[in-house]
């Protein structure tokens, strides 16, 4: 067991390494003008070859990259260029951290308990009216793209709970939807998946073996079928991570909350490249992270995985 | 075998098993069973045909026909509409020859159907222009990934010694979410139709690979293709003449969801404003031109058209591509 963690989590170190390493050769692509921002118009060519000089930005490529990654070792993420001009970019994230991952953690134990919930009642239900209304609902969010139809939510949820529009930390109604904007692709996602694990766990032949022995449905609930979920149930974290993350983005500008993806969107809008790169490497470590994670649950729960024969699939 | 199917078949029997009264006084309703030679020679036949079961499977279900139907009318409009007479421009700003001002956010009516937006365009010209776009954009990217995805994972799950290797790049490529690797290309390059695609086919292809490496391995060991390697088929020939032919359906039901996949981050990337261009029409474009005014009520009707219309084909796409899977599926051919 502390044999694979370790495999796995060197596995995820050479990943960040290679995300990092990538995400600063892209950002490298583009002109470097662009990191004078406004100013750009007021300067002499003179002033703006001086300013990038001294950001290191006209110094050979093997050279910026190496002071990228000693700067990196010592937790520097650079500085803003327009955003908050010259404010480190940590200074700027710190705060915004907080929001984030509240509604992060929130959104997950909402998808998580709603989705399960939901996926068993419709297996109970299934071919009734109460699957068919559920199965509606996961089509819908499938379907039709989150960013048209969380609009919809922000433009008449908002009128509905009597909230105003935009974020507002104070009031805990304006906590309500954007949480369960961005849980709700988990819901259908986890109620799919359950619905159809029910569906198959429940026709195989120990849960016969189990009824026949005279255990009752709900022992055999817990005791058997909830048992065997945890293992793809862990398989699956990694990914409602992932999705959380994503839809954070836009929910949070959508809202204007405070928190990280909001700033992501906020500084692509401005062209902040500094920044750009700061939050995307920050996404990118959660997502390796929530991946590290996955598999660790995955191995914890699972006593069939075979640590010696991790070939193949991940 | 050959008596016994006899006796199963002939009339005698029917007899024997409905009626009782008099049944067993009757010998003339008793034949023996001639014993046929030929009987043995002949081989059981079904008429049976995979895509003829496939459509009737896939006929079956109404929903889906319904929205095949809808789609398939949309989709021809689409491109019908610029033919049709009296279309407008949808990049003409529309100005009243009276006044010489814009006709600006004019409500849905008899000249305008869907209304102008808020410098005087024809919304429902552009729905239409915007639609092409997208769907463009969608059937492009979709065929580019399952392209890019069936070759690379066609060889990652047949080549033993190419799994290492893809497994690796699959992990560092799995690790970023999507939303982060289209938003990081988008930014880097130049907002255009080509960056579109270039970012969504770099964000999904991978995703596609691994799908089709799945399925591969599961049947890459079936007997049939034991044998063929066996007697020394080339592994070009055993995978696209043994293995993609099982993938067929699997590969057209991922096709169809990426398309409204494809539309959705098109309306992502718009909203942070590294979309298409505001000179080209697209759905993204529009719908979020429609959210920079939807605090006016009575302007809602530029935000609701191009929802609506999102909504229909999105929707389309995914009944379409999970019923075409279901009907597909060999096993739910009875």
């Amino acid at each position: 067991m502390a044999k694979y963690m370790l495999k796995r989590l060197a596995q995820s170190v050479v990943t960040l390494f290679i995300v990092v390493t990538a995400v600063f050769l892209l950002m490298r692509l583009l002109p470097v003008e662009g990191y004078l921002g406004e100013r750009y118009d007021k300067l002499s060519p003179e002033q703006r070859e001086a300013i990038l000089q001294k950001m290191g930005l006209l110094d050979p490529w093997y050279v910026q990259i190496g002071s990228f990654y000693s700067k990196l070792a010592h937790g520097d993420l650079g500085t803003s260029a327009i955003y908050r001009k010259d404010v480190p970019v940590l200074q700027v994230i710190a705060p915004r951290v907080p929001y984030s991952v509240r509604f992060g953690l929130v959104a997950m134990a909402l998808s998580l308990a709603a989705g399960l919930a939901m996926g068993v009642h419709m297996a109970r239900y299934k071919g009734r009216f109460w699957d068919r209304t559920w199965t509606v609902y996961i089509v819908l969010i499938n379907a039709v793209p989150s960013a048209v139809y969380l609009l919809f939510i922000q433009l008449y949820g908002t009128d509905l709970l009597k909230v105003p529009l935009l974020f507002d930390k104070y009031k805990f109604q304006s906590w309500v939807l954007p949480a369960i904007s961005m849980s709700l692709g988990g819901i259908a996602g986890y109620a799919m998946w359950m619905r159809r694990f029910m569906v198959d766990e429940l026709n195989k032949d120990y849960i016969k073996l189990a009824r026949a022995k005279g255990m009752t449905s709900s022992a055999i609930m817990v005791r058997h079928v909830m048992r065997n979920a945890y293992v793809p149930m862990a398989q699956y974290l990694p990914a409602a991570i992932l999705a959380t993350v994503s839809g954070s983005i836009y929910i949070e500008s959508l809202y204007s909350i405070p928190g990280m993806g909001g700033l992501l969107v906020d500084v692509i809008q401005r062209q902040d490249n500094p920044m750009v790169q700061a939050l995307v490497l920050i996404f990118s470590s959660i997502g390796i992270l929530g991946l590290f994670l996955g598999d660790v649950l995955m191995a914890a729960f699972d006593p069939r995985i075979k640590f010696a024969k991790s070939e193949g699939a991940r | 075998m050959a008596d016994g199917k006899a006796v199963a078949a002939g009339p005698p029997a029917a007899v024997v098993a409905k009626g009782d009264a008099a049944a067993g006084a009757d010998p003339a309703l008793f034949t023996f069973a001639e014993f046929d030679r030929d009987a043995g020679e002949r081989i059981g036949w079904s008429n049976y045909s995979y895509w003829r079961s496939t459509l009737h499977m896939f006929l079956r279900n109404r929903v889906a026909l319904f929205l095949l139907v809808l789609l398939g009318t949309i989709l021809a409009f689409t491109f019908l509409q610029p033919l049709l007479p009296n279309q407008r421009s949808p990049t003409l700003i529309n100005i009243d020859p009276a006044t010489g001002r814009q006709f600006r956010n004019l409500v849905p009516s008899a000249e305008y159907w869907f209304g102008t937006n808020s410098i005087g365009q024809d919304l429902w010209s552009r729905i239409w222009s915007g639609t092409r776009t997208s769907l463009l954009i969608g059937i492009i990217v979709g065929v580019v990934e399952m392209v890019l995805g069936i070759a690379f994972g066609a060889i990652w799950g047949y080549v033993r010694k190419a799994d290492r290797v893809f497994t690796e790049v699959y992990n560092v490529l799995n690790n970023i979410p999507t939303t982060i690797v289209l938003m990081l290309l988008a930014y880097i390059m130049r907002p255009s139709f080509q960056t579109m695609v270039i970012a969504m086919c770099a964000a999904g292809w991978h995703g596609v690979a691994r799908f089709v490496r799945n399925q591969i391995v599961i049947i890459r060991d079936r007997e049939y293709n034991l044998a063929s390697r066996c007697l020394g088929t080339p592994t070009h020939r055993i995978i696209m003449k043994n293995l993609l032919p099982y993938l067929v359906s699997v590969i057209m039901l991922q096709t169809a969801l990426s398309i409204p996949g494809t539309i959705g981050w098109e309306v992502f990337l718009t909203y942070i404003g590294i979309g298409l261009p505001v000179s080209i029409p697209s759905l993204g474009n529009l719908v979020n031109e429609g959210r920079l005014i939807m605090m006016a009520p009575e302007l809602r009707y530029q935000l609701i058209f191009p929802t609506i219309v999102v909504s229909i084909i999105t929707i389309s796409f995914y009944v379409l591509g999970n019923a075409f899977s279901d009907a597909s599926d060999p096993r739910n051919h009875v």
